[in-house]
């Protein structure tokens, strides 16, 4: 149980959230000639990372011919984005737009919907001694270790028999499952959320649910953050399982359908070569969690690492 | 805990009466607060895996129908050279990977952790945004640049006077996927690695700097040792993403049919297996298979690795 009592501000608990900018990192890397060496070598792995992203952008604005017939990593002569972005509403009837759209609903309700149940799990097991607790939580910490593809294609025919394969169920129900995510709560949970703050809230007269609501869920911010993103992220990465109970082509999330494009067109006989298509509609679909995390920066640097610290 | 609070009885009958209201509550609000996960996970975790074990018991035939058959399928599978060598693929994986993105995920956080600059920081986002990119689309953008068609390989050798070397060969084609996981999850693995560094208290670095430790000498013996419980978890989870590697040859596989089969890892058998030949008896006995043999991998590694993790 938590000993201590956590400090109000959510970012300063000892599960590491803090993005701890001490001062004595100026004097850590002070010797000049190290410095310019280890700046070196983060340029070069830097360009490693990045070279095929900036590839992916310079080729979304290439025709076909000119993807094969200009230098990989700079423009063509002909910017053709924007006919390229006019070529996604044109084939099959802007089908593309659907399987983007099918993604970001799949990610949300999994994402958001995993998250929901791994914060009530994680409260529930932090801060409630019931009975068969901790052998409910080892077998959960222990589901950690089952891989999740090994899963779907019994998920499929279970679905399958219940009827709901090639919904948009068939994807998000399976993707509530999260059991690193409750393992995240709990830890986070137990040292954020002191015992005393939460018997305080009863003996003023709160009941479970406002004492949940009010006191618990405001101090749990930076991780529900952070499962969130991971859950979300989790989904709109989900290959195998839409892979395995998706057939109907409106259905398919973007990853799939791209790769459905890709097989075509290098099927080469009678296969329509959409190549332009391709990698403009991967660069499209590439842009929301890259800008996310641009821009959420300062919820996931610390956020990510959360667990391991314990 | 609970069950001593239940079956001792205390002295004062005041103090019984509240602490048996206390109890009943913990009782109640603990289960209703973790049924909502626990019905998900009995649903699409422990039932998928029952049922995956049922189904790997029995074998369909066309004349035959289906008939209980014990470990016959486990006894067909463990014989199977497209399974064994599946296998031992993606342990080949395993081998190779795991090592290439800890090292990369290490030198990068070691060298971010010694430095404070905006280029530091650029180079800290820069590497991780391979991490916000899917899977398949990252496999996707690497088999255009594999590419003889379209991939840049053949004018850079053309430069150096060499001849482009085949991404998509039967024998290079184990790297250019080493590659492609490199390249999506160092930066993961990077940043939760930063982020165990940055909690080290500094004033161990003063002390052994005193004490007249370099830097390499600082890096190996203070700063790897303290962060040991973070590498043992992205070991982990590279051994247990490793083993049912399934997207990248899958997508890789559009371009290099030659080089990767259709049961060129486990995963990618079981699904051909389930959904090119509806052998669903024979796919289920893989699946699960597979699922035990990751359990059992990184439970023994986790049991290896105990004092290193602080796991008990």
């Amino acid at each position: 149980m938590a000993t201590f009592i956590a400090p109000a501000e959510p970012g300063t608990t000892t599960t590491g959230l803090s993005s701890h900018q001490d001062p004595s990192a100026h004097r850590r890397g002070r010797r000049g000639g190290r410095r310019i060496g280890s700046h070196v070598l983060l340029v070069i792995l830097a360009i490693y990372f990045v070279i095929p992203i900036w590839w992916l952008f310079v080729a979304a604005t290439k025709d076909t011919p000119g993807l094969f017939s200009s230098p990989a990593f700079w423009f063509d002569g002909n910017f053709a984005l924007f006919e390229n972005i006019a070529g996604l509403f044109a084939q099959q009837g802007g089908i593309y737009w659907r399987w983007l759209a099918n993604s970001f609903i799949y990610a949300f309700a999994g994402g958001i919907g995993a998250t929901i149940l791994a914060i009530l799990a994680g409260y529930g097991f932090a801060k409630y001694r019931f009975r068969g607790r901790s052998a409910l939580f080892t077998i959960i910490l222990g589901s950690v270790m089952v891989p999740l593809t090994a899963l779907v294609i019994p998920t499929f025919i279970l679905l399958s028999q219940y009827g709901i394969i090639n919904t948009p169920w068939a994807v998000i129900l399976p993707s509530l499952l999260s059991p690193f995510g409750v393992y995240l709560m709990r830890v986070y949970t137990q040292d954020a959320v002191p015992d005393e703050m939460l018997e305080a809230a009863r003996i003023d007269g709160a009941g479970e649910i406002r004492t949940f609501f009010q006191v618990a869920l405001p101090l749990l911010r930076p991780a529900i953050v952070t499962v969130l993103l991971l859950s979300v992220v989790g989904t709109w990465n989900n290959f195998f399982l839409p892979l395995a109970v998706l057939t109907n082509e409106q259905l398919l999330p973007v990853t799939v359908g791209l790769n459905r494009w890709t097989a075509l067109s290098n099927a080469g006989a009678g296969g329509e070569q959409v190549w332009n298509l391709i990698t403009t509609g991967s660069f499209i679909s590439v842009l929301p969690l890259l800008l996310s995390f641009l821009f959420l920066q300062r919820y996931w640097q610390g956020g990510l690492a959360l667990g391991s610290l314990k | 805990m609970t069950a001593t609070a239940t079956i001792t009885a205390p002295a004062g009958r005041a103090p019984r009466e509240r602490r048996s209201k206390l109890d009943a509550r913990h009782q109640r609000w603990g289960w209703l607060y973790v049924s909502p996960f626990l019905v998900v996970f009995a649903l699409f975790l422990i039932f998928p895996l029952f049922y995956a074990f049922g189904m790997s018991l029995f074998t369909t035939g066309l004349a035959t129908g289906t008939q209980f058959s014990g470990i016959g399928n486990y006894v067909k599978a463990f014989t199977d050279p497209l399974f064994l060598e599946g296998l031992l693929r993606v342990a080949a994986f395993a081998i190779v990977m795991i090592p290439a993105q800890l090292i990369v995920a290490l030198v990068a956080a070691l060298v971010l952790d010694s430095l404070v600059s905006w280029l530091s920081k650029a180079s800290r986002l820069l590497i991780f945004a391979p991490y916000a990119i899917p899977v398949v689309i990252g496999a996707l953008m690497w088999s255009f640049l594999y590419s003889p068609r379209f991939g840049p390989a053949g004018t850079f050798f053309e430069l150096l006077g060499l001849p482009a070397p085949d991404f998509l060969a039967a024998g290079t084609v184990f790297y250019s996927l080493v590659n492609i996981v490199t390249w999506q999850w160092s930066g993961y693995y990077m940043i939760v690695i930063y982020a165990a560094l940055r909690s080290i208290d500094p004033a161990i670095y003063e002390a052994a700097r005193i004490d007249g430790a370099n830097g390499l000498q600082t890096a190996l013996r203070i700063k790897i040792p303290m962060i040991s419980s973070s590498m043992v978890m992205v070991i982990t989870f590279a051994l247990i993403g490793t083993l049912q590697f399934f997207t990248e040859p899958v997508v890789l596989r559009n371009i290099a049919q030659g080089a990767i089969d259709a049961a060129y890892t486990p995963n990618m058998y079981a699904y051909s297996l389930a959904f090119s030949y509806s052998q669903f008896n024979y796919a289920s006995t893989i699946a699960f298979s597979l699922g035990i043999l990751v359990f059992a991998g990184s439970f023994v590694f986790l049991f290896l690795t105990r004092k290193q993790s602080g796991l008990k």
